[in-house]
C-alpha cells in the first residue's frame, strides 16, 4: 500500500514505477462491495485461498462510482498488476475499451463475455445449477407450490429464475411457481426485511420451498422461511449452515474457483471464454451435514440423474440470456 | 436589521463549517487507526494534484452544477425539489432515446438535440409533482421523492425490456453512435498542443454547465420571470396580490428545475459512458441539494460548492481506491461536510454574526 500512495502524484510517477513491474494479481469488486455475503465475497474468498496456498500478495479495489471503472482498470494496468480480475457484468463495456491499450496485461472478467485477445471471460451456467435446485424444490414440496424471490429485476436473475422453473416443471408439470422480485434499484440486493416479507407472502399463497437469488436480501428470505417452518434454497455461496435443517440446499456458483484459477494462472492466463458449468464444477447444489436429513435418497438420485443428463447434453436447460425468454412460466 | 458583511456570509461561514467537518473527519480517521494527514494528502493529490485528478474532479463538478442549479431555481420559488435524482435519470433516458434513434451526423448537431431531449424529459418528470403541488396542494417534497422511485422503476423496465441489446446481461442500452461522441477537454487541450487530463471523463459539458450558471443568474435576477419566482418564493399572498399566478410560477419554476437536473445527463450519459446504464445518476441529484444549500442558491455559490463536492467525490474515491480506509468512511466524511455546511449552518453563522455585529457596534461607539 505504501507504494500505491506514493503513486498518487500522478501518471508520470505511475509510468516510472511500472518499470519496477509489480506483477501481483489484482481483484476489483463491483459496486456491491467486498463483503456482500454473496457474489463479491465469493471472489474475495477465492483470492484469500490463493494467498493461503501460495503466500502471494494481491491488490484489491472496491468501486465507488461508474466513472471510476475505467480509472481503476487503467491505474492498475499502469502499476503493473497482472492479471487483473474483475467481478460483474458492469465492467464489460469499459474493459472492452481499456484492454486493447494494455496488450501485455491479462484481464479476467466474471459474468460477462469480452472479446479481446488479452481477456479471459468467465461465465457461469446459473441455469443448470438452478435447474437442479428446481428439481429438489419440486421433490421437497408437499403443497406443489414453490417460490422464487429475486433481487433486483435484471436479466441475470431471470436466468436463475428460468433454470429453476424448468427444473421444477420437469418434476411437477402441474406445480405452481410463485415469482417475486425485491425491487428495481440496487437497494434490492440488500433488503432482508423486504425479502422476509415476500417469503411470508409466498408462504401464505401455499409455497413451502422458496429459492432466493437476491444477494443480501436472501438472508431475510432464509430467516423468514426458517421462522415459518418452510424450506428455503440459498444462492452463490453455500448458505446451508445459516439455518441447519431448514435450508434445503444452496445453488453454489464457484466465483471463488474462477478467481483462484485466474490468480494461479497468473500472467499465463488463457484468453477466451471459460464456461464454468455443471460438468466443470462451476455451479451445483450444495449437500453437506446441515441439509443431509432433508435430502432423501430419492431426491439425491433425481439430482444425480438430472446432473448427468445435463452434463451429457441429454437435458438442455434453456439459457434466458440467449433470447430473453423462458420456455416455462 | 444589521447584517454581517457579504464576504463573511458567503465565504467565511462555509469555510469554517468545512474546517469543522474536516476536524471531526480527522478524529474519525484517527479512531480507525489511520493517519488523517495522509488521508488529506491522498485526497488533495488525487483530486487536485494532477491534470488527471482535475479531469475527474471537474467531471463530477459538472454533474453537481446541474443538480445544484436545479435545486436552487426551485428554492427561489420556495419549492424544495428533491427529485433531482429521478429527473436526471429521466434526462438520461431522453438523451439515450435521441442518440439511439435519431441519425445525428456530428456532435455539434447532436449536442443541442440531446440537450433538448435531456431537458424535456427532466422537465416532464418535474411537471406532475409541480402540477400536483400547484393544483392539489400535494407537498412537493413528498411527490418529488416518490417520483425518484418511479423513475428508477421506469428506467429499469425500459433498459431491461426495451433498450437492452439481445443477449446482453447488462441492463444498459447499446452504445451511442460514434459520431455523437462529445469532445473531452483533454482532446481540446491536445488540439492546442497540451497534454492535459488524458483519459479523464470531463468534456465540453463542463462549459455548458458554466454557461448554465450564467443563464440561471440572468433568469433569477435580470428577468421578469425571475422576479416573479423570487416574489412568489418570499411571500405567496404578496405575489398573489401583485397579480402573479401561483400555479404558473410553481409549474414554470419546477419545469426549469427539472430541465436543469435532466441536463446533467449530457455529462454522464452522453459525455462519459456513451450508453445509458441503470445507475447513471449515482446520487448526484441528492448531492445537488447540499450543493445548493451550501452555495446559498446563488449560481456562483453553486459553482464553488459543486467544485468542493467534486473534490470530495474524486478525493474520496482515490482514498478508497488507494488506501486501506474503507469506502464507507468516505461517505461519513461527505456526510459530515453536508451536515456542517447544510444542516448545522446556523451553528457557525449565528455566533459569527454576533461577533461581527458586536465589533461593528464597538467601532461605531
Amino acid at each position: 500500500m505504501g507504494v500505491m500512495t506514493r503513486l498518487l502524484a500522478g501518471g508520470a510517477l505511475a509510468a516510472l514505477a511500472s518499470g519496477a513491474a509489480l506483477a501481483d494479481p489484482a481483484l476489483i469488486y463491483d459496486l456491491g462491495g467486498k463483503f456482500d455475503k454473496s457474489f463479491n465475497e465469493a471472489a474475495y474468498a477465492g483470492a484469500q485461498r490463493w494467498v493461503e496456498e501460495t503466500g502471494g500478495a494481491y491488490k484489491e479495489l472496491e468501486m465507488q462510482s461508474e466513472a471510476q471503472r475505467e480509472q481503476a482498470l487503467r491505474r492498475l494496468a499502469e502499476t503493473g498488476a497482472n492479471p487483473i480480475v474483475m467481478t460483474g457484468f458492469a465492467f464489460g463495456d469499459v474493459l472492452n475499451k481499456v484492454a486493447p491499450d494494455y496488450p501485455d496485461t491479462k484481464f479476467a472478467i466474471i459474468d460477462m463475455v469480452v472479446d479481446q485477445p488479452n481477456v479471459q471471460s468467465v461465465v457461469f451456467t446459473e441455469e443448470q445449477g438452478s435447474y437442479l435446485a428446481g428439481v429438489m424444490a419440486a421433490m421437497a414440496s408437499q403443497s406443489g407450490t414453490v417460490g422464487f424471490i429475486g433481487g433486483m429485476d435484471i436479466p441475470l436473475i431471470h436466468k436463475f429464475e428460468c433454470g429453476y422453473a424448468q427444473g421444477f416443471k420437469a418434476v411437477k408439470p402441474d406445480g405452481k411457481l410463485l415469482i417475486n422480485y425485491t425491487g428495481t434499484t440496487p437497494a434490492a440486493w440488500n433488503d432482508p426485511v423486504k425479502g422476509g416479507e415476500l417469503a411470508k407472502a409466498q408462504k401464505s399463497q401455499g409455497a413451502d420451498v422458496i429459492y432466493a437469488a437476491a444477494g443480501g436480501t436472501g438472508i431475510g428470505v432464509l430467516q423468514a422461511a426458517a421462522d415459518e417452518g418452510i424450506l428455503s434454497i440459498g444462492v452463490d455461496s453455500n448458505q446451508n449452515h445459516l439455518h441447519p435443517g431448514k435450508v434445503l440446499t444452496s445453488m453454489v456458483k464457484r466465483v471463488d474457483n474462477a478467481v483462484f484459477d485466474a490468480f494461479t494462472a497468473g500472467t499465463d492466463l488463457a484468453p477466451g471464454v471459460t464456461v464454468m458449468d455443471l460438468a466443470a464444477g462451476g455451479v451445483g447444489v450444495a449437500i453437506d451435514d446441515n441439509n443431509k436429513d432433508l435430502v432423501t435418497a430419492e431426491m439425491q438420485a433425481a439430482v444425480d440423474d438430472a446432473a448427468a443428463k445435463i452434463a451429457s447434453g441429454e437435458i438442455k436447460v434453456h439459457d434466458y440470456a440467449t433470447d430473453s425468454t423462458c420456455p416455462v412460466q | 436589521m444589521d447584517k454581517m458583511p457579504k464576504w463573511a456570509d458567503v465565504i467565511l461561514t462555509p469555510l469554517i463549517s468545512l474546517l469543522l467537518a474536516m476536524a471531526i473527519s480527522a478524529l474519525v480517521i484517527l479512531a480507525i487507526g489511520e493517519s488523517p494527514w495522509l488521508a488529506l494528502k491522498t485526497m488533495v493529490d488525487g483530486a487536485l494534484g494532477s491534470s488527471y485528478g482535475w479531469g475527474f474532479t471537474l467531471y463530477y463538478t459538472t454533474n453537481f452544477i446541474f443538480t445544484g442549479l436545479a435545486v436552487a431555481v426551485a428554492y427561489h420559488a420556495s419549492l424544495f425539489n428533491i427529485g433531482g435524482e429521478g429527473q436526471a435519470a429521466m434526462g438520461g433516458l431522453g438523451v439515450a432515446l435521441v442518440l439511439l434513434y435519431l441519425p445525428l451526423p456530428h456532435w455539434i448537431l447532436a449536442l443541442p438535440v440531446a440537450m433538448a431531449g435531456a431537458a424535456m424529459f427532466g422537465a416532464a418528470w418535474a411537471l406532475i409533482p409541480a402540477w400536483l403541488q400547484a393544483r392539489r396542494g400535494s407537498h412537493i417534497v413528498i411527490t418529488t421523492i416518490m417520483f425518484n422511485f418511479i423513475a428508477a422503476a421506469l428506467l429499469n423496465y425500459v433498459l431491461v425490456n426495451l433498450l437492452r441489446p439481445v443477449g446482453s446481461m447488462d441492463p444498459a442500452s447499446g452504445r451511442f453512435p460514434e459520431a455523437t461522441h462529445l469532445p473531452k477537454l483533454s482532446d481540446i487541450a491536445l488540439g492546442m498542443g497540451l497534454e492535459w487530463g488524458k483519459n479523464t471523463p470531463v468534456n465540453v459539458t463542463f462549459i455548458v454547465a458554466i454557461i448554465a450558471c450564467l443563464l440561471v443568474w440572468l433568469l433569477i435576477w435580470r428577468t421578469r420571470l425571475g422576479y416573479e419566482i423570487r416574489a412568489f418564493g418570499r411571500s405567496e399572498p404578496g405575489a398573489l396580490y401583485a397579480g402573479i399566478s401561483p400555479v404558473r410560477i410553481t409549474v414554470l419554476a419546477m419545469l426549469i428545475s427539472g430541465g436543469l437536473a435532466g441536463l446533467m445527463a449530457i455529462n454522464n450519459v452522453m459525455g462519459e459512458s456513451e450508453r445509458l446504464v441503470l445507475n447513471a445518476v449515482e446520487g448526484a441529484g441528492f448531492i445537488g441539494i447540499a450543493v445548493a444549500l451550501m452555495g446559498r442558491n446563488h449560481p456562483l455559490g453553486v459553482l464553488l460548492a459543486a467544485l468542493l463536492f467534486g473534490f470530495l467525490y474524486q478525493g474520496g474515491g482515490e482514498l478508497a481506491l488507494w488506501t486501506s480506509i474503507p469506502r464507507e468512511l468516505i461517505i461519513v466524511i461527505q456526510a459530515l461536510v453536508i451536515l456542517f455546511t447544510g444542516a448545522l449552518d446556523n451553528m457557525v453563522r449565528m455566533p459569527l454574526e454576533r461577533l461581527f455585529l458586536s465589533r461593528r457596534k464597538r467601532g461605531a461607539a
